[in-house]
């Protein structure tokens, strides 16, 4: 039962993720690669249509993956599924625990996820770059280094702490995807 | 009702035009909310965000469940909620339709390859940008390298050990070192 599977893994991901947009895709991909909904690259693409698309990108992600698997009532269900813990938590919240944030316990608890979830951004930004270019998946495979795609990440690189340098202001998500989009086509063309 | 369908139109707004997640959001719920209107005190938004920030789920469904709740009860929450929502739903609903189709020309899959290499950069300095901000305590430092360690060494052996695990022990880790701590505090003070 496709519905119910796409509301339940996007309810699990909606309450466990703490911290956010980039702390949530570590779940997420978990998730969409487990299923089978996604591969390594079309959960790549998905993440740059939902930073240069608005709103939130776990939104974003239960809508495409919802719709891809099991159309507009998929679509719905997942987006349900991944808003309806944090509607429900911030409900008891506001109406009930007052000073939720000021309990030692809470703080402890909440204190402690936080290095965890910047652990796991980091392991997942490492685990993608070795999957996607290296085709490094796991020990078994063997390592084909992209060396076009090494390069537009290098070029990234490089543009990004230029522009922080000179203006002091970091380039937007969006200008980066379009100027990798560019290099893309340029660099696989030749 | 005339409140509900502003607080409606300005959800549907600020959905509409907030493009790179929670913390963009924060700033145009500010200007919306505190600045313009003057529905919600200055103090009462902070607090909104600290929880906004500490609760699971996407930030800016729990600031707009919360802003609506305040202002008016449950309805608020819910009108809220959706209006947040309605925007993506309905632009990523559009897209998934037609991205198939669209990626099948070779120059359009050629710029989303180098598109895939600049998301794992965004992905890598968020990371390292939330590095940099993290207090850098020996606790974090151990829960940190031990998360990483583990994640990148389960998935190079193909060990299946899901994110939540991850996320749950480390929250009781904290909790348990506090209720030591704390246990260890009042025998002492027994004395």
């Amino acid at each position: 039962m496709i519905y119910l599977e796409l509301f339940l893994t996007f309810l699990q991901i909606g309450a466990v993720s703490f911290g956010g947009g980039y702390a949530m895709i570590s779940l997420i991909r978990e998730k969409v690669l487990m299923h089978g909904w996604l591969t390594e690259e079309e959960l790549l693409n998905m993440i740059a249509v939902s930073e240069s698309t608005p709103g939130p990108i776990a939104v974003n992600m239960a809508t495409f993956v919802g719709s891809m698997q099991g159309g507009i009532l998929g679509s719905f269900l997942a987006t349900l599924g991944v808003v309806l813990p944090s509607f429900i938590i911030i409900l008891i919240i506001a109406a009930l625990i007052r000073n939720f944030l000021k309990y030692k316990g809470v703080q402890a608890f909440l204190g402690s996820i936080r290095p965890c979830v910047v652990g796991l951004i980091l392991a997942t930004a490492i685990t993608m770059l070795m999957s996607t270019l290296f085709s490094f998946k796991n020990i078994d495979s063997t390592v084909i280094p992209d060396i076009k795609g090494l390069i537009i990440f290098f070029m990234i690189a490089v543009a990004a702490a230029v522009t922080k340098k000179i203006r002091k202001k970091p380039l937007s998500p969006i200008l980066l995807i379009l100027i990798s989009a560019g290099l893309g086509m340029v660099m696989y063309s030749i | 009702m005339k409140k509900y369908l502003n607080l409606f139109f300005i959800m549907l707004k600020i959905g509409l035009f907030t493009f790179g997640g929670g913390y963009a959001m924060i700033a145009l719920l500010e200007n919306e909310f505190v600045s313009k209107k003057k529905w919600i005190e200055k103090n009462e938004f902070l607090d909104m965000v600290a929880i906004a920030e500490s609760t699971p789920g996407p930030i800016a469904i729990n600031s707009a469940t919360y802003i609506g709740y305040k202002m008016l009860g449950f309805f608020g929450a819910l009108i809220a909620t959706v209006a947040v929502c309605i925007p993506s739903f309905i632009i990523i609903y559009a897209i998934s339709l037609f991205f198939d189709a669209f990626l099948s020309f070779t120059l359009v899959s050629y710029a989303f390859r180098g598109i895939q290499v600049c998301v794992i950069w965004l992905i890598l300095s968020a990371g390292l940008k939330m590095l940099k901000q993290m207090k850098k305590t020996p606790f974090n430092i151990v829960i940190l390298s031990i998360v990483i360690t583990c994640m990148v060494a389960f998935s190079v052996f193909s060990v299946s050990f899901s994110t939540i695990f991850y996320i749950l022990i480390s929250g009781a880790v904290g909790l348990f070192v506090y209720l030591i701590g704390s246990l260890r505090g009042r025998k002492e003070a027994d004395k």
